[in-house]
């Protein structure tokens, strides 16, 4: 798997009609020893993640701590504001009445987890309003599922390997895309 | 897609013809060419209904909130009825995405899109509310904690009215994250298909250049896991702390230690009949009766028929503890509600809320569209008067009788309330024209385990002499799990 799909710009693109049999095609391959440079797919599928070699995503723990710093921001502003800056006796409540600061506190902590793990979220997988992504194939976010094979730098035997290896794994069709950078966006 | 389920549940995806484009074309048609003269008349309906909203909104903000019915006694009314009843609407969107989504309830997805849009724009409707109750609505923005040239004058922590400010704030930002993450890949969807550059060109920037790759997916379903597990105690804490506003209070009748239980099963209980309205309309307006069935209604009128007893039991509970208590003003406060000059506010109270749901314990009302959709709307009536009932009937006879009034709506109070249901339903269908109304990747996830397709597939495999598919698999031992995993012909027409 390589980071950046922009890293190249000649592609073998396999696409099958079913993830089953998309699962099968990536062990096979793999245990072939070719490398696959991604799998797209119009829906999540499940047990993809172990048989392509992706880790674990670490958005969860992101999450995690974007929401202590939630806690920590709302607990240090209301002790600033109630305690110190501006103390005043409500309802005969301590000036520093914790028990009723909980609802603000946990509210922050939903807010900054959330939208920190969003912002997260769109970084890592990098996307942004305006984004022009690279489309392998219009019908990836439709029925079909593809694999793809970067081959700027394989060989004539290698692709034909690439090729044949697909078509013995059940891909309804094999193509090769090309980008160039002066295409017509969206194209 | 390689889950198991029994073929005993009912198929959640009907129709023998589907399959992923079938899906995708079912779905993203209603986006496409011109809208129907049907979606144009309720169009014009609703935005005209949600202009005279605004006209009375304006009506407000000139002469002030004199102009509502509101009194010395009765200073909180109509609009706080409708700020509690927009939000306990809102609920059970999120409850329908997040906690279904934890709880791995497949039906879900023929319905979680639209409930979240409606939980937002419900939102909306209910936070205009409080906003034009404030009078000088220019200075709302006080109601925020910053540094300035007051003192610095700081908002008050322990109030639970600042409370409402942070959830309902926190809420809003966090629906409507969780709403669009997942909207991305079916905005992609819809890219991929434009016949326009201009379409192709707006839907991308909607999608935010989502392309579907193994990590994408990977983090996308790591990020809705977490926020709805999230947006749970989220959706639970809302509720409760609106419940606060008047638990906190020392207003018999307001001051109860059930209010937050019975506060969030009521919206749970308001909410899906307001998603059953919806959905009721939402499937006959765009032809997706296959994918918004009857065991969908079916599910809904269960979760409706268990909250409205929830909030039945609540209603007596808070009789009961009133007696119980020995004390005159809170026993005072209940008779009165129940038999007092609005008593025919509790009454309608408890028919739409208590009586009316108990009818869905009959499979066949609880199947039947068209009882589904009389008694959901009975339910938001219902839900509205419960406010109105807790609200109106605690203030109206306070602790001097010579304060004691009546109160009465002005035609401005039932302007704005009216707009809010224009405004929700004009948002609602600019949504349903313009976005994908049923989340398109999730519902062709289950597609293998819970379409009918699927179903008749799986029935087959049973047969060990399957001949093609040993073959196809070396997997004749597995039997039917196998074979429900690995059929290859569920996607060839």
């Amino acid at each position: 798997m390589s980071a950046s799909s922009l890293d190249y710009n000649k592609f073998v693109v396999g696409l099958y009609d079913h993830e089953a049999t998309l699962l099968k095609a990536i062990k096979k391959i793999r245990s072939n020893g070719v490398e696959i440079h991604d799998a797209l797919s119009p829906f999540p599928v499940h047990g993809i993640d172990p048989l392509l070699g992706l880790k674990e995503s670490r958005i969860h723990t992101a999450g995690f701590f974007f929401g202590m710093t939630g806690t920590t921001v709302g607990l240090s502003l209301i002790t600033f504001i109630a305690k110190f800056n501006y103390p005043m006796i409500v309802g005969g409540k301590p000036y520093w009445a914790i028990p009723s600061y909980i609802p603000v506190i946990f509210e922050m902590t939903v807010l900054y987890a959330a939208v920190g793990m969003v912002l997260t979220y769109l970084i890592r997988n990098k996307l942004w309003p305006g984004r022009v992504p690279r489309i392998f194939d219009k019908r990836t976010t439709d029925h079909l599922f593809a694999l793809t094979f970067a081959i700027d730098e394989k060989s004539e035997a290698d692709i034909n390997k690439i090729k044949s290896l697909l078509n013995d794994t059940g891909a309804i069709e094999v193509n090769t895309k090309e980008f160039h950078d002066t295409d017509e966006p969206l194209s | 897609m390689s889950v198991y389920e029994s073929p005993l549940r009912e198929a959640l995806i009907l129709g023998d013809d589907k399959n992923y484009s079938k899906i995708t074309d079912d779905i993203v048609r209603n986006t496409e060419g011109k809208p129907p003269l049907r979606w144009w008349i309720a169009f014009v309906i609703a935005s005209a209904t949600a202009l005279f909203g605004v006209f009375c909104l304006a009506w407000t903000v000139w002469y002030g909130i004199g102009v509502w019915g509101l009194n010395k006694t009765v200073d909180w009314a109509w609009d706080i009825t409708n700020f509690v009843w927009w939000i306990g609407i809102g609920h059970a969107g999120t409850l329908i995405s997040a906690v279904l989504l934890l709880f791995r309830q497949k039906w879900r997805t023929g319905i979680n899109r639209a409930a979240e849009a409606m939980t937002i724009f419900a939102v909306i409707c209910a936070g205009l509310f409080p906003i034009f109750h404030m009078g000088r609505v220019w200075m709302a923005f006080f109601i925020f904690p910053y540094p300035n040239t007051r003192g610095p004058l700081w908002v008050n922590f322990t109030s639970p009215l600042l409370w409402d400010v942070f959830a309902i704030s926190t809420y809003f930002t966090v629906s409507l994250l969780f709403w669009y993450s997942g909207l991305m890949p079916d905005f992609a969807t819809i890219r991929d298909r434009a016949k326009t550059a201009r379409r192709k060109m707006i839907y991308n920037v909607l999608s935010f250049g989502w392309m579907g790759t193994a990590k994408q997916w990977q983090r996308f379903e790591s990020l809705s896991l977490v926020l709805a597990g999230l947006s749970t105690p989220l959706v639970l804490s809302v509720h409760t702390i609106v419940s606060f506003d008047f638990a906190t209070s020392v207003i018999p009748g307001w001051h109860t230690t059930i209010f937050p239980p019975y506060f969030v099963a009521g919206a749970i209980f308001s909410g899906f009949a307001m998603v059953q309205t919806l959905m009721l309309i939402t499937r006959k307006l765009f032809s997706l009766e296959d994918y918004i069935t009857t065991a969908h209604l079916e599910s809904m009128n269960k979760v409706i028929v268990l909250t409205g007893s929830i909030v039945g039991v609540a209603y007596i509970t808070e009789l009961v503890i009133a007696w119980y208590s020995g004390y005159l003003y809170e026993q005072y406060a209940f008779y009165n509600r129940a038999l007092g000059p609005y008593k025919w506010a509790y009454i309608s109270m408890m028919t739409c809320n208590v009586l009316s749901p108990q009818v869905f314990w009959f499979k066949k009302i609880r199947t039947s569209v068209f009882w589904s959709f009389v008694l959901s709307i009975f339910v938001n009536v219902g839900m509205w008067f419960e406010r109105f009932v807790i609200i109106v009937t605690s203030l109206h006879r306070d602790f001097l009788p010579s304060s004691w009034n009546y109160f009465t709506p002005t035609w401005v109070d039932m302007g704005i309330y009216v707009g809010t249901i224009g405004i929700f339903f004009t948002l609602f269908l600019l949504f349903a024209r313009t976005f994908p109304v049923i989340a398109i990747a999730e519902v062709k996830a289950i597609f293998r385990s819970s379409s009918e397709v699927s179903r008749a597939q799986m029935s087959a495999p049973l047969d060990f002499s399957d001949a093609h598919h040993a073959d196809d698999h070396g997997h004749a031992a597995g039997g039917a799990h196998a074979s429900i995993q690995h059929n290859k012909n569920f996607n060839e027409q």
